[in-house]
């Protein structure tokens, strides 16, 4: 007996002793849906485990990206934030101005695609390393483009083209209410992405990239802006009001829409569930292609040890090489984040078989930052009510664009 | 000092230390942070007196908010009184089936919020939801209802009474089973009709049960806000944006835990205010047996 429990001791004393050489980090991350995603991430951290001893992961998930920054901050006011947390990229000035996070000194980032690394350096410092991240395109029907006499396989090129596609495929009924609908624009919870795909290809950025202006009230935005209330209230070819971003995806399988923007990382819901050929195109341009890039980076957090830190930032790393990067983006629909991992013969198999994947990354060439200032979710949030007023008829375009770029300028002006 | 006297403390410790520690200790450190700005990242929070409170007189939202939230319960509380009150008095007839209708009027109340939320969302779809279905029998479609600022609120707002005029249901059934039926006997033989019986006899015994739930009601009304984050978020252009709402906006997910701070105390002392009123006024005019 009196054996047994020396021999316990021992292990005891040996596992305490592996575990205090271990360096444990804490990672929290998001996840828009559950289910086997989560089980991706903690085989990705068990196996970064086997690779690199003395390094333990925790992976801890945090609910969807709102929740996951609530989290992470409050951990961070009371003393134990996480080591590692994949958050917004939008999120990076807050977390600067909150002074939770640590920049990635001595990380080379050269390979990141640069549209990402826009939302993930500022000052010359990079703060982020991006993980999971998408953009926008253009969903259509290919059946009911064939219905409505139009190429199935050509998307709208451009604004004008758009329009008449979309009043094409408008159809009514006896009574004259509308029973499909030309293209759909989701504006509820966050309009100001969505409206980024018509201010990028007016040739319009929305915010400096140092986060301390906003140019809401320039005419090309007001354009843009104009351009979005008209397909819904002068040209009836949109719906009116607010539409829901949930339900989108929904509304294109019901074939009650052609057309609909939304995000690469719908790309394999809308794979499984739509019951119709559709293609899956670039934003249509204005003046130039673009939209803007979404998503979450992985961030360090500044209240960690140093040893912490420097696993943290390899494990970010080691998330992000090029076969684990395609495997992510071949498992999920986000975008894979790096050039070269497009390269791999495992991609490359992947979009032989799955064209349509490969748009979200042509795209890349042409995308820019989302709006990100400081004090972010308040600035976004009165471009929110701009965008929304308008498209509610509640203000005039250039009314909404005026009051919204008021409010952000007295809500910035203690960062210049 | 008398034993007893110590003993009585002893008894109330327990529930004191829980009271002081999660409520009124919050509440002080709420009312101090009020009147500090935000700190930001390692500085304190310096001092600013009532500005928090100046900002929140300039802030639209906060208007809008607070105008939202008295629609918000003048919709919510008497219509899901009236209706719990309908549905008990239903329930509790001698019928058969009843068992089943309690239960059907009662599940609302067992569903999480944000699953009712779900599902009411799919209710309000435009062109193919179950809503736009039925109006489409009537010629009416095409309407847009938690799109367009005209409807979003009262979509809310019916979402809420459903919810919780089942949980009133119950208490109302329980204060209804505690009535003598000597009463509805006597009254049966006096000649009184139904609804003179209801008006006259029912309603007032009720009025304990109508104390209660009211003031549960009003406290729902600012509470119950978990659907306006699946449904709104608040929009269209802050349309459905209620108070507390607004509250977890600027404290959680604009960090301006200041503001929040004071905004949190203009919510504790409408609501105490409310409470107390009903208290005061409504207490004389219910009748305990």
């Amino acid at each position: 007996m009196r054996k047994t429990w020396q021999v316990a001791a021992a292990a005891f004393a040996a596992w305490t002793m592996a575990a205090l050489a271990d360096t444990e980090i804490t990672f929290y991350y998001p996840v828009a849906v559950g289910g086997p995603i989560t089980k991706i991430v903690d085989q990705m951290a068990a196996d970064f485990e086997k690779e690199n001893a003395g390094i333990r992961v925790k992976p801890v998930y945090t609910g969807t990206y709102q929740e996951s920054i609530v989290k992470a901050l409050t951990a961070h006011k009371s003393g134990q934030p996480p080591t590692t947390a994949i958050l917004l990229s939008t999120d990076m000035f807050t977390l600067i101005d909150e002074d939770a996070i640590a920049p990635f000194d001595g990380v080379d980032t050269g390979a990141y695609y640069k549209a990402f690394m826009a939302n993930s350096q500022t000052g010359g410092k990079t703060w982020g390393i991006p993980f999971q991240r998408s953009t926008i395109v253009l969903y259509w029907n290919k059946e009911l483009f064939k219905e409505a006499g139009l190429d199935p396989n050509r998307a709208p090129a451009n604004w004008g083209e758009m329009l008449q596609y979309a009043q094409k495929l408008t159809k009514h009924d006896a009574s004259g209410n509308v029973t499909q609908w030309g293209v759909q624009i989701p504006s509820s919870g966050f309009p100001y992405w969505l409206f980024q795909g018509l201010t990028t290809p007016n040739g319009v950025e929305l915010m400096n990239a140092a986060g301390t202006e906003t140019y809401f009230d320039k005419p090309e935005v007001i354009e843009a802006l104009q351009y979005w209330v008209d397909l819904g209230r002068k040209h009836k070819v949109h719906p009116t009001g607010v539409v829901e971003w949930g339900t989108t995806p929904k509304d294109f399988f019901e074939r009650k829409v052609a057309m609909i923007w939304t995000t690469t990382g719908n790309l394999t819901n809308v794979k499984n569930n739509a019951k119709f050929d559709f293609g899956v195109a670039m934003l249509p341009e204005k003046k130039r292609r673009g939209s803007p890039t979404g998503g979450g980076n992985f961030y360090v957090f500044k209240k960690a040890t140093p040893e912490q830190q420097a696993a943290a930032r390899k494990f970010a790393q080691w998330m992000t090489t090029p076969e684990r990067a395609a495997q992510w983006g071949i498992d999920t629909g986000y975008v894979a984040v790096r050039a070269d991992a497009w390269q791999t013969p495992k991609m490359q198999d992947y979009v032989k078989g799955f064209p349509v994947a490969a748009v979200a990354r042509d795209q890349l060439q042409y995308s820019v930052a989302e709006l990100s200032t400081h004090d972010n979710q308040r600035v976004t949030k009165a471009l929110n009510d701009g965008i929304q007023a308008a498209l509610t008829g509640a203000k005039e375009p250039a009314q909404a664009m005026k009051d919204a770029q008021a409010e952000a300028s007295r809500i910035l002006r203690s960062y210049k | 000092m008398k034993r007893s006297t110590v003993h009585g403390w002893l008894l109330l410790l327990p529930a004191f230390v829980l009271l002081a520690l999660f409520t009124h200790w919050p509440v002080v450190g709420t009312i101090w942070d009020s009147f500090h700005a935000t700190p930001k990242g390692s500085r304190p929070a310096p001092w600013v007196g009532l500005e928090n409170y100046r900002v929140m007189a300039a802030d639209e939202v906060f208007w809008r908010s607070l105008w939202n939230n008295l629609w918000y319960a003048l919709g919510t509380v008497p219509i899901s009184i009236a209706l719990a009150i309908l549905m008990a008095l239903w329930v509790n007839s001698a019928m058969r089936g009843r068992t089943w209708l309690r239960m059907a009027f009662f599940t609302p109340t067992i569903l999480p919020m944000i699953a009712v939320a779900n599902i009411w969302l799919f209710f309000y779809t435009p062109q193919y939801g179950l809503l736009e279905q039925f109006t489409r029998l009537f010629g009416i479609a095409g309407r847009n209802w938690l799109g367009s600022p005209d409807t979003a609120l009262a979509c809310v707002t019916i979402v809420a009474i459903w919810k919780e005029a089942g949980f009133f249901m119950i208490f109302y059934l329980a204060a209804l089973q505690s009535i003598p039926p000597s009463l509805a006997e006597a009254a049966a033989i006096e000649g009184a009709s139904r609804t003179y019986y209801f008006r006259r006899v029912v309603f007032p015994l009720l009025m304990p049960t109508t104390l209660f739930v009211m003031i549960n009601a009003v406290i729902n009304s600012v509470r119950l806000v978990d659907h306006i984050f699946v449904m709104t978020r608040g929009g269209p252009n802050n349309a459905t944006s209620l108070l507390l709402f607004h509250v977890y906006q600027v404290g959680f997910n604009f960090w301006d835990t200041g503001y929040a701070a004071a905004l949190t105390i203009v919510l504790l002392v409408v609501l105490a205010a409310i409470a107390i009123g009903q208290f005061v006024f409504l207490d004389k005019r219910v009748h305990y047996q």
